[in-house]
C-alpha cells in the first residue's frame, strides 16, 4: 500500500494552500474532503437554475498577496475585483454612504458632523498603525514565549522591537486597543451615532460578542488587515464567487502533482506509538502517510477525529474549552432583477458595496441581547451585498445574487436544535428588514437559501458554525491560538499538524494559516521552504 | 421625501468664474475638494509675474477656523508653541502646534483680527483636535473655510495695486500686520502676508463680494501687470522663499502611521517658534526633553552645484572618509531668479550644519536616457530669495 508524504484532511482554502506549498516542495500530497465539492467556507455552489452562490464567505480582502503570487493564483484562474460604495440605511429615510474618495467621504460625513468628518483621518491613521503592527506577523509563526530556542527568542524580540518603535504613547494605545470594545474605540473619535454604527459592524462580524464587549476593537482590525492590490482595508469580489479562491489554489496544488479526493470524509487520524500513521475514512478505507495535517477546526480535529487516549490530558482540556461559539447566519438569494432603494438617488454607485440596515449603537447592542438569550436577532445587523452588480458570471444578465450575512444567529435555539419553522422565521426576519428599505425586493425573490450556524456546521464542518474556527479574542490569538504551547502548527502527536483557521492568524479567507503550517512542516522534514515571506512595509 | 446625495464633483471657490474665464490650459487639481488651478496659461510666466509684477492666487480652499471668546488668547497660547501674548490685535503670527510628544500636527498662520478674536489658517483640517484642546477654556471654535474667500496678491507691484484700489493707509501696513477696510459695504481684511518671500498681501472677504473684489482688483492692477496664477507658480516662489509645506516637507504627526516619520519644531529649524518661557503648551515636556537630548533630524536648505534639480534625491555626507546616506530632499528646483539650483531637505543629525558641503544624488532624463550625477550641495541658512522690498514700509511703487 502506498504511503503518502502528507495527507491534508479537509479541502478548505487553508487545507489546499497547505497542500500546495507541500507539493511545491516536492512532497507527495493527498488532500481529502468529506463533501462532494472542495472549498469549505470558501465555496461557490449552484443550488438554483443558473445562479451561483458564494454560500459562506462572500467577499475577499484578507487573502495574502504573497500567497496569491507565489501559488500563481492568477494563472490558475483567480481574479479579485475591488468594489466601492456601501451604505447604512437610516430609519428616518436618510442614509450614510461610504466613499473611497476622501473628499467625498468628508462631504458625506459633514452632512452629519464636521467634527466626525475631520476625525475620520485620524481614526484611519490610528487604525492603520495598529494594523501595521500585526500585519507583519500574519505570515510568521508565533513565537512560544516560554521557549528559549533561538528562533522563538528572535521572534519575540522582533515583536518587542516593533512594539517599542511605536513610541511610548502609542505603546499605551496599542495595549489599550487590544482589550478595548469597538464602541469605546469609536467613541474616542466620533460623536455621530450612525457613523459609529456603520464603522462598528466590522468589530462584531462573526463574533459572539457585542459592540460593548472588550476585544471587539481587535476584530475590527482583523477586517481591516487585508488589501486588494495594495489598497489596505479594501474588499473585493472573487470573480465566480468565493469558490474561485479555493478552485485556483486547488489548480495550483494539482499543477505541483497533488491529489484531491472528494466524498472522502476522515473518520479518524491514526496514531501508533505516539506517531501519526495515516487516516481512516468513514468508508473504512485506510490510507497511510508520514504526516497528517488537519484543516478542520481544533475541536473537530481532536474531539471527533482523534482518539482521546493519544492526546495529553491538559491539551485536550484546553481544546474542550476553546471558544468557538456560532453567532452568524446567512441568506443567499436569487433575484429576478435589481431591487430599488428609494432612499438612494437613482443609479447610485453606493449599491456596489455593502449595505446595512441598523443605524444606531443601541440597535447593535439589542441585536446581541437576542443572541445572549438564545435566539436570533429580531433586528439583526445584516451585511448585504449584491455581487452580480460587479460580477457578470454569477447570475444570468439582468438577474442578481444577493448575499446577506447576518449577525447574530445562535447555533442552538434556547439550547436545542433549530426547527425548520424557526429557520424560516429567521429568514423572514432578514427579508422583512431589507424590504423595509426596498418595497419591490420581496417580489423579486426567486429562491432563498437560509443557513443557520447549525447548517453551516453540518455542511461546511465548522464547529458551531463559528466562521473564524474560534473566537478572535486576545486569549485565543498569536501564541495562544489555538491553545498555548501549540501555536506553531504542530499537534501533540508526532507527525500531526494543524493548518485551519483555528491556528494563527485566524479565520477569514487569507490562506495564511495553511501557508504558515506548510513552512513548519517543511522545516521539520528538512525540505526547502516554499512559503513566501511577507512583502513588508505596507 | 428628499433624497440626499453629496456631489462627488469638486467644489468651486467664489473666484472660480473669473479663473475659468482666464483659463487657457484646463489644468486643474483638487485642493481639499476644491477645484484649484495648476496654471492658467503658462506656469513659468505666472511665476515671473510674482517676481516681476503681481500674481493673484485664489487661496479660498485654505482651512480656516474662527476662534473667539474670553479665553481665546490663553487657549491659543496653550495650543501653539510660540508666545501669542506678543501678537497684538492687528498682527499675524506664523505658528506650529504639537501633540504631547512634541511632534508637529501642522503649521499655519494665526490672524489676531480684533481683541480676543482670531482666525487660524492651515493646510489640514483639525476640528476634533482644536475642540478637544479647548476643554476647560471659554472659547468658541468655528470652521469657516467656505465663509471666507481669500486672494494672495503677491509681487513688487502689489502695493501700488492696492493703493490704486483705494485702500488708503495701506502704505503703513508692516509685514505680518493686518487691517480692515470697507469694500462695498463689506469688511475687507488685508494682511501683509504670503507664501512667496516677496512683497505681498492677502485679501479676505465674504464670498458674496468675491467677484466684485476680483474685478476691482484687476481693474486697479491693469497698468501694474496683474496676473492670475496657479499652484505651480506659487510653489516655485515658496521654495525660493525657503518656506516649508505641510505634507511635502513634513507630515502632520497625527496622520503618520510609521514611527519616526513625524517631526518636531526643532527638526524643522523652527526653534524660534518654541518659547519655553511659557509655563504650559502642548508638547512642552517632550520638547524640553528633546532640547536636552538632541534631535534626530535637521531641516536643511541646499545650494547645489550645476543646474539639474535634485527632486527625490538622497543626500550624502562624508564620515571617516566614507560616503554615507544622511537624508533626502523634499522640495527642489532650479531657481530662475536666483540662478541657483536649490532644495529643501531633511538629514540626520549631527550632519547638515550651516556651511557644510554635502552631496546629492540627482537623476535626470534626456531623450529617454537617465543619467545620474553626484553634486556638491552647501547647507545655507538664509532664504534663497529675500529682496529688501519685502520688508520696506512704506513699500516701493514697484
Ligand atoms: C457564513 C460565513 C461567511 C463568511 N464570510 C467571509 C467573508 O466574506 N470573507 C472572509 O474572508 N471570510 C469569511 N468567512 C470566514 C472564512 O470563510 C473562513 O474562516 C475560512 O473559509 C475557513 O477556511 P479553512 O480552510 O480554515 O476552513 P474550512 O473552510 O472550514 O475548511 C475545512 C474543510 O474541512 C472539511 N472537513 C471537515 N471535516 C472533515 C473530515 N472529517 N474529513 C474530511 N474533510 C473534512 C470541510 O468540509 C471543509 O471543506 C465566512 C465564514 C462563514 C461561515
Amino acid at each position: 500500500m502506498k504511503t503518502y508524504d502528507a495527507i491534508v484532511v479537509g479541502a478548505g482554502h487553508n487545507g489546499l494552500a497547505n497542500a500546495a506549498f507541500l507539493a511545491k516542495a516536492g512532497l507527495d500530497v493527498l488532500c481529502l474532503e468529506k463533501n462532494p465539492y472542495i472549498g469549505g467556507a470558501a465555496v461557490s455552489l449552484n443550488l438554483y437554475e443558473d445562479w451561483i452562490y458564494s454560500n459562506c464567505s462572500y467577499v475577499c480582502s484578507l487573502l495574502r498577496p504573497e500567497i496569491y503570487r507565489s501559488l500563481d493564483l492568477a494563472r490558475h484562474g483567480l481574479q479579485v475585483t475591488p468594489y466601492g460604495g456601501g451604505m447604512t440605511f437610516m430609519e428616518n429615510g436618510d442614509y450614510l454612504g461610504a466613499y473611497w474618495d476622501s473628499e467625498t467621504r468628508y462631504k458625506e460625513y459633514s452632512r452629519f458632523s464636521k467634527h466626525d468628518a475631520d476625525a475620520y483621518e485620524r481614526y484611519s491613521a490610528d487604525t492603520m498603525r495598529q494594523c501595521r503592527f500585526i500585519r507583519d506577523f500574519m505570515m510568521r509563526t508565533p513565537p512560544d514565549p516560554t521557549s528559549f530556542k533561538p528562533r522563538d527568542l528572535m521572534e519575540l524580540m522582533a515583536i518587542g522591537k516593533k512594539f517599542y518603535e511605536m513610541g511610548e504613547d502609542r505603546m499605551y494605545d496599542t495595549v489599550r486597543f487590544w482589550t478595548q470594545s469597538v464602541a469605546e474605540y469609536l467613541d474616542e473619535y466620533f460623536e455621530t451615532d450612525v457613523i459609529k454604527t456603520a464603522l462598528s459592524g466590522s468589530g462584531i462580524i462573526g463574533t459572539a460578542l457585542g459592540i460593548h464587549s472588550p476585544g471587539t476593537a481587535y476584530v475590527l482590525l482583523h477586517h481591516y488587515m487585508g488589501e486588494v492590490d495594495g489598497n489596505v482595508g479594501a474588499w473585493g469580489f472573487a470573480r465566480g464567487g468565493m469558490g474561485a479562491v479555493s478552485q485556483a489554489i486547488a489548480n495550483s496544488f494539482q499543477s505541483y502533482g497533488g491529489e484531491i479526493r472528494t466524498n472522502a470524509g476522515v473518520e479518524q487520524i491514526l496514531v501508533k506509538n505516539g506517531k501519526v500513521t495515516g487516516v481512516a475514512l468513514t468508508s473504512g478505507e485506510e490510507i497511510s502517510a508520514r504526516v497528517v495535517v488537519s484543516n478542520m477546526d481544533v475541536k473537530r480535529t481532536f474531539m471527533k477525529c482523534m482518539d482521546e487516549k493519544d492526546l495529553p490530558e491538559d491539551f485536550l482540556h484546553r481544546v474542550k474549552n476553546f471558544k468557538i461559539r456560532g453567532s452568524s447566519g446567512k441568506l443567499n438569494i436569487a433575484l429576478d432583477g435589481l431591487p430599488t432603494f428609494p432612499a438612494l438617488p437613482k443609479g447610485s454607485p453606493l449599491l456596489d458595496g455593502d449595505m446595512h440596515f441598523i443605524d444606531s449603537m443601541e440597535r447593535m447592542e439589542l441585536a446581541f441581547d437576542d443572541w445572549k438569550e438564545g435566539t436570533w436577532s429580531k433586528d439583526p445587523y445584516v451585511d448585504m451585498l449584491i455581487p452580480t452588480i460587479t460580477d457578470p458570471t454569477m447570475a444570468p444578465p439582468g438577474k442578481h445574487f444577493m448575499s446577506c450575512f447576518v449577525q447574530y444567529c445562535p447555533e442552538k435555539i434556547e439550547g436545542r436544535a433549530w426547527t425548520n419553522e424557526e429557520r424560516d422565521a429567521f429568514g423572514k426576519t432578514v427579508i422583512d428588514q431589507i424590504a423595509k428599505y426596498s418595497p419591490d425586493f420581496k417580489d423579486l425573490i426567486l429562491h432563498v437559501e437560509i443557513r443557520t450556524p447549525q447548517d453551516i456546521e453540518n455542511e461546511a464542518g465548522l464547529t458551531e458554525g463559528n466562521i473564524f474556527h474560534g473566537e478572535l479574542t486576545m486569549d485565543q490569538l498569536l501564541f495562544n491560538r489555538p491553545v498555548p504551547g501549540y501555536a506553531q502548527y504542530r499537534g501533540p502527536v508526532k507527525g500531526m499538524y494543524m493548518c485551519g483557521s483555528s491556528t494563527h492568524p485566524g479565520g477569514g479567507v487569507m490562506a495564511a494559516p495553511g501557508a504558515n503550517a506548510a513552512r513548519e512542516i517543511l522545516s521539520d522534514l528538512k525540505r526547502q521552504n516554499t512559503v513566501p515571506e511577507n512583502f513588508g512595509d505596507d | 421625501m428628499t433624497i440626499h446625495e453629496v456631489p462627488q464633483k469638486r467644489l468651486t471657490t467664489p473666484f472660480y468664474p473669473r479663473l475659468t474665464e482666464l483659463d487657457r490650459l484646463n489644468n486643474w487639481h483638487s485642493w481639499k475638494g476644491y477645484t484649484s488651478t495648476d496654471a492658467l496659461y503658462d506656469p513659468e510666466l505666472e511665476y515671473f509675474a510674482i517676481r516681476n509684477s503681481t500674481g493673484v492666487f485664489d487661496l479660498s480652499p485654505m482651512t480656516k477656523y474662527r476662534i473667539t471668546g474670553p479665553d481665546s488668547l490663553d487657549y491659543i497660547n496653550r495650543l501653539v508653541t510660540r508666545d501669542m501674548n506678543k501678537i497684538k490685535p492687528g498682527r499675524v503670527a506664523y505658528a506650529v502646534w504639537c501633540n504631547d510628544q512634541g511632534q508637529i500636527i501642522d503649521d499655519g498662520t494665526i490672524f489676531h483680527l480684533r481683541e480676543g478674536e482670531y482666525r487660524l489658517c492651515s493646510q489640514e483640517r483639525h476640528l476634533p483636535w482644536l475642540v478637544s484642546a479647548a476643554i476647560g477654556f471659554d472659547v468658541s471654535i468655528v470652521e469657516e473655510t467656505a465663509e471666507v474667500a481669500g486672494l494672495a496678491v503677491q509681487g513688487p507691484t502689489s502695493f501700488s495695486i492696492l493703493r490704486t484700489l483705494g485702500l488708503s493707509g495701506i502704505e503703513e501696513l508692516k509685514p505680518f500686520g493686518l487691517t480692515h477696510f470697507d469694500f462695498e459695504g463689506s469688511e475687507l481684511m488685508v494682511s501683509r502676508t504670503g507664501f512667496t518671500g516677496d512683497l505681498g498681501y492677502e485679501l479676505w472677504i465674504e464670498p458674496a463680494k468675491a467677484l466684485a473684489l476680483w474685478d476691482a482688483l484687476f481693474e486697479a492692477g491693469k497698468l501694474y501687470g496683474i496676473t492670475a496664477i496657479g499652484t505651480h507658480a506659487l510653489e516655485m516662489a515658496r521654495i525660493e522663499a525657503g518656506y516649508i509645506a505641510a505634507v511635502t516637507d513634513f507630515l502632520p504627526a497625527e496622520l503618520t502611521v510609521r514611527s519616526g516619520r513625524s517631526r518636531s519644531p526643532f527638526e524643522l529649524g523652527l526653534d524660534w517658534l518654541v518659547d519655553f518661557k511659557k509655563p504650559t503648551f502642548n508638547g512642552r515636556r517632550a520638547l524640553a526633553e528633546e532640547k536636552r537630548r538632541g534631535s534626530n533630524w535637521r531641516l536643511v536648505k541646499l545650494d547645489i552645484d550645476g543646474n539639474k534639480p535634485a527632486n527625490h534625491s538622497y543626500i550624502y555626507t562624508k564620515k571617516n572618509g566614507k560616503r554615507i546616506q544622511a537624508g533626502f530632499t523634499t522640495s527642489a528646483m532650479w531657481s530662475p531668479v536666483c540662478k541657483q539650483n536649490i532644495a529643501i531637505g531633511t538629514v540626520n543629525t549631527p550632519y547638515g550644519n550651516v556651511g557644510d558641503t554635502m552631496q546629492v544624488e540627482i537623476y535626470y532624463q534626456r531623450e529617454m536616457l537617465w543619467t545620474r550625477v553626484m553634486a556638491d550641495a552647501v547647507v545655507v541658512d538664509k532664504p534663497f530669495w529675500d529682496p529688501a522690498r519685502r520688508r520696506a514700509t512704506p513699500p516701493g511703487n514697484y
